[in-house]
């Protein structure tokens, strides 16, 4: 069965980065409101990392590289969720929602 | 070479097929359910799965740290921030108008698609290990060959938590 031998292919790590990197835009293109969009982001990081450890363990030479550049991705994405989500507390504590539509007040 | 279903080697691959569907739906959930807080539980399952691939991938230091960081603190952050930023009946998410739904999704299946065929079509060639990647040497090339960055991440994480304070206490009333 070729199904059973795929967790030994470089491209089936594309494959599931890919999905996850699309869902991601996806999420980004048509959530409503800041929270989902955000959450939409730690899809597309989580693809990145995905992408670099399959290289990591497939291709490159020295395999502790891309574990390190995925615990920076980490630390990286770890510092944005918390710069947004204080920005979406702040932004409800003015607006009273959390909806992007209503982040007009700079529209010309 | 063929494995059969119950051989030792069969059972890994049918845990990874069982890892990747896991991965899927979790995301599938994550971007596309109608309340934050299923989407919140949807990316929780799939960011487990997630870290079922970082194992098959050689790697249960990062699959570890993935659980750590992503289900413990940022998961968790995300729905005090749900619960503290969103009245329950205004917590439905979902496409801004009729046309952003159907372009978001033509954009997203245009980029798989072509990720995809890139991943395909591409020859990739794969070099010699020069060592074994274990905690040990990834501790020893942190603290050497990227001491510069690990510094400049802790400043970064040090003046990200500043900052989120420092944002979500202004504009309190008291």
């Amino acid at each position: 069965m070729p199904l059973l031998t795929l967790y030994d292919q470089l491209t089936t790590y594309l494959v599931i980065a890919a999905l996850l990197f699309g869902m991601g835009v996806y999420g980004l293109l048509t959530r409503r409101t800041l929270i989902g969009m955000l959450i939409a982001a730690e899809l597309l990081l989580a693809g990145a990392s995905i992408n670099f450890m399959a290289f990591n363990r497939f291709t490159a030479p020295d395999p502790a590289l891309g574990q390190i550049f995925t615990l920076f991705i980490m630390a990286i994405a770890a510092a944005e969720a918390a710069i947004g989500l204080s920005i979406v507390i702040a932004f409800y504590r003015h607006l009273k929602t959390i909806e992007t539509a209503d982040a007009a007040h700079l529209k010309g | 070479m063929m494995k059969t279903l119950f051989s030792p080697d069969g059972l890994v691959g049918l845990l990874f097929l069982f890892n990747l569907i896991v991965t899927v739906v979790g995301g599938i959930v994550a971007c596309n359910s109608e309340r934050l807080v299923r989407a919140v539980i949807g990316l929780v399952v799939c960011f487990v799965g997630v870290a079922g691939i970082y194992y098959f991938l050689n790697s249960p230091f990062i699959a570890m740290m993935h659980i750590l960081i992503y289900i413990g603190a940022v998961a968790v952050a995300i729905s005090f921030a749900i619960m503290l930023a969103a009245p329950e009946e205004k917590k439905r998410t979902g496409p801004t108008n009729s046309l952003s739904g159907p372009i978001g999704l033509i954009t997203a299946l245009l980029l798989v698609s072509g990720l995809v065929s890139l991943a395909y079509t591409t020859e990739w060639t794969s070099m010699a290990k020069v060592n074994d990647g274990s905690v040990k040497i990834i501790g020893i090339q942190l603290l050497t060959n990227h001491s510069m960055v690990f510094e400049l991440i802790s400043i970064v994480l040090l003046i990200a938590i500043l900052g989120a304070l420092v944002i979500a206490r202004g504009g309190r009333e008291d």
